[in-house]
């Protein structure tokens, strides 16, 4: 987790917006993320706040209908360092995607071809990037299929989607993004989809995987336990930006950004006495317009007023933690985090040091 | 698999004798019979029913009916040719008929696929054109007026093709009305592989493909074409029975000995035998082209195939 380890995959300034028969949408309004090697960067955030546009950008799979402003993505491969932003469509996904960055999407029932073979869909994804006979492609597959925690591979190998479990097709879908050794996997929202109960095997899955073969993965996700389970990094997005930005102490020790505040009030804990479940009052802003000032100020209770006229630029809060927002001006009054969120804090710390103790 | 196709042949039988009744109970109540001549005194006519065992009870005709075909005879007929044995006469038009229509059938889902998908894939601004003038034109104007565009300037001006249907050279007098028949099928097919196409690439599973970096080749054989084949293949079907039933229009402008225009004759001259016979080959037809499509896809959907291996 030291700074030291390389960047494998640096977005910077990514601006996009959504041609759309009734205006145009601002979906991406200046993102920067750094991936390092062998760490898990989380991008958290509501519905739309365009965590997926990003993972997309990456992939580039984004619809016809998005246009990319302006912004890089750097991939920092063996053979130096590329734009990916700069290269056609045909020219990644023949030399990038699959080989060098995988992702898992996040529904299983509707990622995998119903009409064909677990076996043939594996086989043709690793036959179409390197030239191996077709035994050897069914032998790497079923090793794969291992890999994923399948039981019985031969059998699986026959069988069609449609046959078999959300959790069992999801992990297909991992051994398929598996079956050219990228270096990167880019999983959106890979457990949303899935059983409470399958949730934390695919989570423990991709945990052991990444380890065991040294991948470091972007994972988009809305839940705020997934991120403090797995992540190294988080960086939480608001309406087409990332508005902070730290290791996952920084995010749930320490946060900053009032946005940040609200999502962690909103989890649900199971000691609340109250039974009340906070949220964040109001919706996200609409993007089709272009926003003045802070794109959180409306929601925010803390706002100030030069939130509703200025944006706010990115303040930095330590070498690892980064928010944009101005209540980390030196000019701005000091705001505590609220009472509660405090509180819970301080428990979270202390079952953290209880854990730490418990499993020495 | 084989118990399902077992099980839908015992079906298909029962519908087709069900059909066959019907038809039959339904030409009871046309006016008129087939002996609509003049010159025929009420004994004349009341012998000739009597021959054709017309004077029977309607429940004996149709066991009689059904007891000769098995035997492969479909009767004679009684007014458009007299006694020529319905078999003969069908048995020179069908194949003509079915020759036309399958070539339209083949030729129109073919271009129509072609066109469909790859408008679909590559969403390229020339291919949109041409996409929209065909469907446009194949699906709002009839096929006799192609027929007669392709007449004037292939077959009168250019003097490329026949302009009739001539026996001794049954290729290249079809060419016209296949193709004024196929750019229906065309347009329809066209439609329908695109809007499926369009929206296969829009799916996950297509993305997912694409993430994996997969070819554009298998990408768009593997994952696009397969999975939106099925629609298409239900309207292919449905094309094929009209085509092979409805294209009485062309028959007649171009002169060609099918089935078409000896079923308007026979309904016109009420000569009931050659009615059932064809209503009946048709039907027969419509029940088999739907039971080899239940079939397909039965092969190109694993989700549906009944009783399978596992």
């Amino acid at each position: 987790m030291s700074d030291k380890s390389r960047s494998v995959i640096d977005v910077k300034n990514l601006d996009i917006t959504f041609r759309m028969p009734t205006g145009n949408i601002h979906a991406i309004r200046g993102v920067d993320f750094s991936l390092r090697e062998n760490e898990v960067l989380a991008l958290v955030g509501e519905s739309g706040c365009g965590k997926s546009i990003s993972a997309k950008t990456i992939m580039g799979i984004l619809p016809e209908n998005a246009v990319i402003n302006s912004g890089k993505v750097i991939y920092h491969g063996k053979d130096g360092d590329i734009d990916l932003l700069t290269k056609k469509r045909s020219w990644r996904q023949k030399n990038i995607n699959g080989s060098r960055i995988a992702m898992v999407f996040q529904d299983p029932m509707t990622s995998l071809n119903p009409t064909m073979s677990i076996g043939a869909q594996l086989i043709t994804s690793i036959r179409d990037h390197k030239h191996v006979c077709r035994k050897e492609a069914y032998a790497v597959s079923l090793e794969l299929l291992r890999e994923v925690g399948i039981t019985d591979p031969a059998r699986t190998m026959g069988q069609y989607p449609h046959q078999l479990s959300g959790g069992m097709r999801q992990r297909i879908v991992i051994a398929i993004a598996l079956s050219c050794d990228p270096e990167i996997i880019i999983c959106d929202e890979p457990t949303t989809a899935l059983d409470v109960t399958i949730q934390k095997r695919i989570l423990d899955l991709l945990e052991t995987i990444r380890r065991a073969r040294g991948i470091s993965v972007i994972f988009i996700t809305h839940n705020l336990g997934v991120v403090a389970k797995i992540a190294d990094y988080v960086g939480v997005m608001y309406a087409g930006k990332i508005v902070e930005y730290g290791t996952v102490f920084d995010i749930f020790y320490n946060p900053r950004h009032p946005y940040t505040w609200g999502l962690l009030s909103a989890v649900p804990e199971v000691s609340d006495e109250k039974g009340d479940l906070y949220s964040i009052p109001g919706t996200p802003p609409n993007l089709a317009k272009e926003i003045v000032g802070d794109a959180f100020a409306p929601r925010n209770p803390y706002a100030l007023a030069v939130d509703f006229k200025a944006e706010p630029p990115i303040f930095r809060v330590s070498d690892t933690h980064y928010a944009a927002t101005w209540l980390l001006d030196e000019r701005a009054p000091a705001v505590e985090m609220p009472a509660a969120l405090k509180e819970r804090i301080e428990r979270m710390k202390k079952e953290g040091r209880d854990y730490v103790i418990d499993s020495e | 698999m084989l118990k399902y196709i077992g099980k839908r042949l015992i079906i298909s039988a029962v519908t087709l004798l069900v059909i066959l009744l019907i038809l039959f109970l339904l030409l009871q109540f046309m006016p008129g019979s087939p002996f609509n001549d003049e010159k025929l005194s009420p004994e004349q006519i009341e012998q000739l029913r009597a021959k054709y065992g017309l004077d029977q009870p309607i429940i004996v005709q149709f066991f009689t009916y059904i007891g000769n075909m098995f035997r492969g005879d479909l009767g004679v007929s009684y007014s458009l040719s007299p006694n020529t044995p319905i078999t003969d006469l069908i048995s020179n038009r069908f194949p003509v008929t079915v020759m036309i229509g399958f070539a339209s059938m083949i030729v129109g889902t073919f271009l129509g696929l072609i066109l469909g998908f790859f408008t679909a894939f590559f969403k390229n601004r020339v291919l949109g054109a041409i996409y929209s003038i065909f469907t446009l034109l194949g699906i709002a104007v009839p096929s006799y007026i192609f027929a007669m565009f392709f007449s004037n300037f292939l077959g009168y001006k250019a003097n490329l093709l026949p302009l009739l249907y001539d026996f001794r050279s049954p290729v290249i007098s079809s060419v016209m009305p296949v193709m004024a028949m196929s750019l229906g099928v065309m347009a329809v097919v066209a439609r329908f592989a695109k809007a499926e196409a369009s929206e296969v690439i829009k799916s996950d599973y297509v993305l997912f493909a694409k993430c994996q970096g997969l070819s554009s080749r298998t990408v768009m054989t593997k994952y696009v074409l397969k999975n939106s084949l099925m629609p298409v293949i239900t309207v292919v079907a449905s094309l094929l029975v009209s085509l092979l039933t409805g294209s009485l229009v062309i028959e007649q402008m171009f002169s060609v000995p099918g089935v078409g225009g000896l079923l308007t004759n026979a309904i016109n001259a009420n000569d009931y035998s050659v009615v059932i016979a064809l209503s009946f080959i048709y039907s027969a037809l419509y029940i088999i082209v739907m039971l080899i499509l239940d079939i397909l896809y039965c092969i190109i959907d694993p989700r549906v195939r009944l009783g399978g291996k596992n």
